[in-house]
């Protein structure tokens, strides 16, 4: 295992002990730290380790969400529920994936945004199942504490990021990362030297889903209310890119990284500019990536030492 | 010789472009076949028709007995087919030992990346890039990496082997090099099929001549009487290279 992938998991191993310094709010923001950087990790498997540029992201998210919350409100306990929402999600996203991948380029980006509209329409027209556009009112847990909640869904959320974690750190270490890495780099070449790039590109787009989507299922268990403009927002789709391109392309540990600051960022921002919020974060993002485009990895102590040396 | 290859009839246009018409071809096993003719002949689509880029529209492929004319690319690449390309395509951020072992690893069902990246040293040894096996491919020459694309197509074992022009570019050393490297291969038995502009090579390597004009064979056989064929040096070598090599004849 390389220096950085363990580093990863050293984090993620930091993060756990939060319950153990914060009140609520820490936990809160917590567990949508855990959210975002399954989501920016997942993401990285199909944008950052094939180079597909997908805005499916929301897809996955808000069928995760609905999946389960549809099974809850059935009386399905929770982890039958994810279980269930994360499997069919995989199945789903690679039978999809088989036919949406063999777009390119822009052409794939417009086809995976459109994903999500897609399933936001059927949610709104499928009434009796989900609501329609009332939304869907998911039973609470059980009668536990708000503390004794807000931990509990923290932690179910940080499974699912050490879940990813693996994932992605497995993934990057295998035959499937390779084939992805050939992928990104030359398709022609790639199918020239006998690999099998729509097997390959359909089980990337499926494993990016189901860990959003896993994601999404609590998501919607903990906030108890879901609707299709919440959990089907372009954001959902757009966040994880920007995330994982503050954090570095490719790294898990950048991409990691770069959803936890980005929800710095958001918070701090938020909180101090309520009325310009959108514009004052869009700003600092363009700043970060102008000047570090290849986001927080390649932030290396060692260079910047040299650097010191140097000058 | 048994038969390794066999082209019937095979057409192919691109919507009004006929770049194939009525090839029939015949590639024996252990020969080396010189592919010939000028710019636009069809040459490179003739390839890219047998191992499944652009389809034959009519006509059927036959590799070592079985039908390939609706065959994939990756498919067909694990059939043992192989080629290097016009354009080299290095994956470019690999180093070269990770190109050939991208090729070992996904042209043989059940290999492992370690066993591929093992493989790999042995053929780079074989082309002369051992020194480089680290670097980044980007960072190579142009007569590295289409040493390299050599690397990376034998080591998929092929049976046969496609080399598209990869002469082209390189310097007479360069030149030199690659044609003991191209003998050596028709030496331990690949059966190859070289595309090239270089006569010198053509005529130094090949077993047999075929020469492609605007999409059809027009000629096929023993390298001096392809080349002293009237309808070749009309269409292809141009009266000077005849007169030239008149006396050699």
């Amino acid at each position: 295992m390389t220096r950085s992938n363990i580093a990863l998991l050293v984090l993620i191993a930091a993060v756990a002990a939060l319950p153990l310094f914060g009140g609520a709010y820490a936990l809160r923001l917590g567990t949508i730290a855990c959210l975002y950087a399954v989501l920016a990790l997942s993401w990285n498997v199909v944008g950052g380790l094939a180079g597909y540029p997908s805005f499916a992201t929301a897809a996955f998210f808000g069928y995760g969400a609905y999946a389960a919350g549809v099974l809850l409100g059935h009386g399905w306990p929770l982890w039958a529920a994810v279980a269930f929402a994360t499997l069919s999600a995989f199945v789903a996203a690679a039978a999809l994936g088989a036919v949406l991948l063999r777009l390119r380029g822009h052409y794939f980006a417009i086809a995976s945004l459109s994903l999500a509209e897609v399933l936001r329409e059927l949610v709104n027209n499928a009434t009796d199942l989900t609501g329609g556009g009332m939304g869907l009112n998911i039973p609470l847990a059980s009668g536990a504490g708000i503390m004794a909640e807000a931990t509990f869904f923290f932690f179910a959320m940080w499974g699912v990021l050490l879940a990813t974690a693996l994932m992605a750190i497995i993934v990057g270490g295998s035959k499937l990362g390779f084939a992805l890495a050939c992928i990104r780099q030359n398709e022609t070449a790639s199918s020239m030297v006998g690999l099998n790039t729509t097997l390959y590109k359909a089980a990337a787009f499926g494993l990016s889903a189901c860990f959003v989507s896993a994601a999404g299922g609590i998501y919607a268990a903990w906030v108890h209310y879901i609707d299709p403009s919440d959990v089907f927002d372009v954001l959902y789709s757009v966040k994880p890119i920007v995330m994982a391109l503050m954090g570095g392309l490719g790294s898990p540990l950048g991409v990691a990284c770069g959803a936890f600051l980005y929800l710095g960022l958001e918070e701090v921002v938020w909180r101090n500019y309520i009325q310009i919020h959108t514009g004052v974060l869009g700003l600092l993002i363009v700043l970060l990536l102008l000047f570090l485009p290849h986001g927080l990895s390649s932030l290396r102590p060692d260079r910047l030492w040299r650097r010191v040396k140097h000058v | 010789m048994s038969e390794l290859l066999r082209l019937e009839r095979v057409s192919r246009h691109f919507s009004g472009l006929q770049a194939l018409r009525d090839v029939t071809l015949s590639v024996a096993r252990g020969e080396v076949l010189g592919l010939i003719g000028p710019n636009g002949a069809g040459k490179t689509t003739l390839v890219n028709t047998i191992c499944g880029v652009t389809p034959a529209n009519s006509g059927t492929v036959t590799f070592d007995g079985t039908d390939i004319t609706r065959i994939k690319t990756y498919q067909a690449a694990r059939l043992g087919l192989s080629r290097t390309f016009q354009i080299v395509q290095p994956f470019s951020e690999f180093t070269a030992l990770d190109n050939v072992a991208a090729a070992a690893l996904f042209s043989q069902p059940g290999a492992s990346l370690k066993g591929a990246r093992e493989a790999a040293r042995a053929h780079l040894a074989f082309v002369g890039l051992e020194a480089q096996a680290l670097q980044p491919a980007a960072t190579l020459t142009l007569a590295m990496r289409k040493r390299l694309e050599l690397a990376k197509a034998l080591a998929m074992k092929p049976k046969l082997l496609f080399l598209d022009e990869v002469n082209a570019g390189l310097n007479s050393a360069e030149v030199e090099r690659a044609t003991r490297l191209i003998h050596e291969l028709a030496a331990g038995g690949i059966t190859i099929v070289m595309i090239e502009h270089l006569m010198k090579v053509v005529l130094n390597v090949c077993t047999r001549i075929v020469v492609l004009h605007n999409g059809t064979l027009i000629a096929d056989g023993a390298p001096r009487e392809v080349i002293s064929n009237p309808a070749v040096v009309e269409a292809y070598l141009g009266q000077k290279y005849a007169q030239r090599n008149a006396g050699h004849g």
